[in-house]
């Protein structure tokens, strides 16, 4: 395994591929639950901030945040147009009929922040304590598996030979609206 | 309680290694050993230990557990004193002026200047009470997965160092690549793969 460090800045770039394609497969009403190859119903939806950075020539970078929940995502896609990646998103996902999710995910370190999980069912006893913490472990690890698996069958979609026929080329569709 | 708060931050980790025997006890051992002291040090800038989950400030693991059913939980605290530079101002400010006072002169050398700072630090370093910050910790031992409830740089580099000389086990911060390397199932020839791969370039 590489050093931590210089593998950290050296495939940083990982994480946004990954988060703008999974905007991708968002807009374009993909099945993740078939992506995820999950046996129960899997879900996403962009939430309310977006943000994009593109590398100009002098390598200053070029950042494009958008907020709100009834945002419009058009000034996105024409970042993605001039070569931005996404960096930051936030999501939420259903999992199964009704268990909500919402958290924003950098792409670089895969930081989650402001994780909203289902809530869990208390009545303020002591005794409930135990019950509580099992049941909010349960729901972290839930999603944090819902990050890995989409991203390792990202990296598989992204390794795979038929790539560019098979996904980037619907990647750019997408971007050009063609 | 951070960990059962509506609103989490988290930071993950992938535990290298295991103990080679009684797991729970090299854990509780650890956690003792390097747990924050019950009592300030009133000339410590920032100390940093464990704690129990249920009991931040009371640093007491006979007390109270930190086993919950296949998982620990524990939490970092970080105390630290922050004096703010207005106030290191308006005390030197007084102690030049007693000085010039004091020896008649209207200056004070740079040397001087320097003793009085050092002075107004340690004085004020004494008076000023600990700040504490609290950061738990949910880890499963047997899947070596670890959530730190942060994501801020200092409490990220507290953690890596403390948990490592605790247990004598490396936290591996989870990001793209550490992922690929601890969670995937890729065939080497997979991972060289995707070592190789370059950012995307989707602009025509």
């Amino acid at each position: 395994m590489l050093d931590i460090a210089t593998a950290y800045n050296k495939y940083g770039f990982l994480g946004n591929d990954f988060l703008t394609w999974l905007w991708f497969i968002i807009e374009t009403d993909q099945d993740i639950t078939r992506i995820m190859g999950s046996k129960e119903p899997v879900s996403l939806d962009i939430g309310n901030s977006l943000v994009l950075e593109n590398t100009l020539g002098d390598k200053s970078k070029e950042k494009i945040t958008i907020k709100g929940d009834q945002a419009g995502l058009e000034e996105g896609t024409t970042a993605l147009k001039k070569g931005a990646k996404v960096t930051e998103m936030n999501l939420l996902c259903t999992l199964g009929q009704e268990e909500e999710y919402k958290f924003t995910i950098k792409g670089e370190s895969f930081n989650i922040t402001g994780l909203k999980t289902p809530a869990a069912g208390r009545d303020g006893s002591d005794d409930e304590i135990e019950g509580l913490i099992l049941e909010k472990a349960h729901l972290l690890f839930r999603i944090t598996q819902v990050i890995d698996t989409l991203f390792l069958a990202y990296l598989y979609l992204r390794t795979a030979d038929d790539w560019k026929d098979n996904g980037l080329r619907q990647m750019r569709a997408w971007i050009y609206n063609d | 309680m951070g960990f059962l708060s509506t609103t989490l931050s988290v930071s993950r980790y992938h535990i290298q290694n295991k103990f080679d025997n009684e797991p729970m006890e090299q854990v509780r051992k650890g956690l003792v050993k390097h747990a924050i002291p019950k009592l300030e040090n009133e000339y410590e800038e920032i100390s940093a230990g464990w704690t129990p989950y249920e009991s931040p400030y009371l640093p007491d693991f006979e007390k109270f557990s930190f086993v919950f059913g296949p998982y620990f939980l524990f939490s970092l605290r970080i105390d630290k004193k922050s004096i703010p530079a207005k106030l290191v101002q308006k005390q030197m400010a007084i102690e030049i002026e007693k000085k010039k006072e004091k020896s008649g002169r209207d200056f004070i050398s740079k040397n001087e200047k320097s003793e009085i700072k050092e002075m107004v630090m340690d004085v004020l370093m004494h008076k000023m009470p600990s700040i504490p910050n609290v950061y738990d910790i949910l880890w499963n031992y047997e899947s070596a997965d670890l959530f730190l409830l942060t994501t801020q740089k200092a409490g990220n580099e507290f953690f890596e160092t403390i948990f490592l000389k605790s247990f004598n086990l490396k936290p591996i911060r989870i990001f793209p690549y550490t992922l690929v390397e601890t969670k995937s199932a890729f065939s080497s020839a997979q991972k060289d793969r995707i070592m190789t791969l370059t950012p995307l370039h989707h602009v025509r």
